[in-house]
């Protein structure tokens, strides 16, 4: 529909496209600050005034970050609990949101409710009886019981999605393998699984990001096998400034790359309702 | 196709998941619930209870995370809604506006607190933009504890990283409005303002609920950004939980302080679901 706007229009219409930038700038200049702090020289973090366009760019303060004591152990160990995490929440969440997907069965809207109710318990509450229980068992500071806490966390939210993902794959092509003389199992694994294999991707990517960011349970479930943030948690207040931006931006950049990948699941992913 | 009998097959693709929920989600609930009620013999007790609400740090922690809450959730939602309708306008551009808007839905609170202390500090960004315009001769503590510095700059901080769950979910609400309603409101003379007040925001009103359920209940658990930014100038009651659980090894206290902002969140997503309540004739 194009017709033509009386100037008053034209001027909203201005307005609107400069609410819209200004919000857009709002959330990118923050980003670009750590940023250029990341990569300025030390003596350029400790000058003051600062310039809010950097003169010298150097790669001082990241080396000085990656090579400080804990840094590449904790990477590795946040990068374990998150491939672990996801893993067993998609061979546990997936078959859960197939199963949702495929069929109507007494007791469906009660599991589903109990799902969407795990939104109202913070993790929180979730982190300090399981630190006690797995001190219980044996596995105080152990990497495993931070990714089974964070799969706890996970697991909602990927048999939710999981289950839209498998809504997208027609039954009818299900239903033509079968007829063409696969078994169930063979029709979902060459057949359903490559078509709901991006969703899928989608799901696990988040899961991932979900760990990788967490602090609180990471925090109280490990000592010395820290994660990356529980790591910079512990020791942010004794940590000099470069430290600090360095280590704020190196926790940034995956989470906004893996981001750009699911940018086309995120409604799927963050905009489940209640009702 | 055989004989119509009782389907297994959902019952045993849910149970892995239930299990482990059982296990790892309500189990460990309960578990809070005794360690916060129960002492190490067994016996009940409401001293934990009593401990805490007698604790000096208590009263400063519900207070400045109930301030917190009240002074974030609003201005997120309100933020939040003005972005999604800007998506309502069809700009140009609009997919990277959607993408840029939510980007933040991937930064943890850590980096988040991070990157506005950065700001904030002493010689942070604020002030040299503030001394450049010549506002300033010499830095200004925006971080000192004996003034709102902290606050508004942790208020930001979480403005700025958490509005995006808040605006997703309101877009996706806004997209399953079907735009007749919208355009015969148009039709009938409503300005853009009555269209959004009469139309839109009662339509959206199931999103609108679990947004704020979500977001107040993210807010109740505020940790991270708080020490990252104030450091152990502010407390709030996630971090004294920590700290019970973790400096004092005191496992009964912390799973109290665990309990109380269990029943905080509980409280709170009850409060929206009565005062939002959504009527049955509106539901589309």
């Amino acid at each position: 529909m194009k017709k033509k706007l009386p100037s008053s229009r034209l001027i909203g219409r201005g307005l609107v496209y400069l609410a819209a930038i200004l919000i857009a700038l709002w959330i990118l200049i923050p980003i670009y600050f750590i940023t250029v702090a990341a990569f300025s020289p030390k003596d350029v973090i400790y000058a003051w005034p600062k310039s809010l366009f950097p003169q010298t760019l150097s790669l001082e303060t990241m080396r000085f970050f990656v090579n400080a004591q804990y840094v590449l152990p904790s990477l590795w160990n946040s990068v374990k609990v998150a491939l672990l995490t996801l893993a067993v929440s998609l061979v546990i969440g997936a078959p859960a949101g197939y199963g949702l997907a495929r069929h109507i069965f007494p007791g469906k809207d009660i599991y589903r409710i109990m799902i969407l109710s795990t939104r109202a318990f913070p993790i929180v509450i979730l982190s300090i009886p399981l630190g006690v229980t797995f001190r219980e068992w044996g596995m105080y500071d152990s990497l495993v019981s931070v990714a089974l806490l964070h799969t706890a966390m996970a697991l909602p939210t990927t048999i939710l999605v999981t289950s839209s993902v498998f809504i997208g794959v027609s039954r009818e092509l299900e239903e033509a393998a079968t007829v063409f003389g696969c078994n169930r199992l063979q029709a979902f694994t060459r057949v359903v699984l490559p078509l709901a294999l991006p969703g899928l991707a989608a799901s696990a990517i988040f899961t991932f990001v979900l760990s990788w960011n967490e602090v609180f349970a990471a925090t109280i479930l490990t000592l010395y096998n820290r994660t990356l943030p529980a790591r910079m948690f512990i020791q942010l207040s004794a940590s000099p400034l470069p430290f600090r931006f360095a280590g704020g931006f190196f926790i940034l950049v995956p989470a906004i790359v893996f981001m750009f990948f699911i940018r086309r699941y995120l409604f799927s992913l963050w905009g489940i309702t209640l009702k | 196709m055989k004989l119509k009998r009782f389907n297994w097959e959902p019952y045993l693709l849910l149970l892995p998941s239930t299990l482990y929920l059982v296990l790892f989600f309500a189990w460990p609930m309960f578990q809070a619930f005794e360690l916060a009620f129960q002492k190490d013999d067994g016996q009940l007790t409401l001293s934990y209870l009593q401990r805490m609400f007698g604790d000096a740090m208590f009263s400063e922690a519900i207070l400045n995370t109930v301030k917190l809450i009240i002074a974030i959730v609003p201005l997120q939602f309100i933020l939040a809604l003005v972005m999604s309708l800007l998506m309502m306008e069809r700009l140009r551009g609009s997919n990277t506006l959607v993408y840029i808007y939510s980007i933040p839905l991937a930064i943890s609170d850590l980096a988040a607190g991070i990157i506005w202390f950065s700001i904030f500090t002493e010689r942070g960004y604020l002030n040299s933009l503030m001394h450049g315009l010549g506002f300033l001769d010499k830095p200004y503590l925006f971080l000192n504890y004996q003034t709102n510095g902290p606050f508004v700059a942790i208020v930001l901080a979480e403005v700025w990283r958490a509005t995006s769950i808040v605006f997703v979910i309101l877009v996706a609400g806004l997209q399953s409005i079907p735009r007749d309603y919208v355009e015969a409101a148009e039709v009938f003379g409503a300005n853009w303002f009555q269209r959004v007040w009469k139309v839109i925001l009662p339509l959206l009103r199931p999103s609108i609920q679990t947004a704020l359920i979500l977001r107040t209940i993210l807010a109740v658990q505020v940790f991270a950004v708080v020490a990252a930014v104030a450091g152990r100038g502010m407390t709030v009651l996630a971090a004294e939980a920590y700290r019970w659980y973790s400096e004092y090894r005191n496992s009964h206290m912390a799973a109290t302080y665990a309990m109380f902002i269990l029943s905080i969140s509980l409280a709170t997503a009850f409060i929206y679901l009565r005062t939002l309540r959504v009527k049955e004739e509106m539901t589309l």
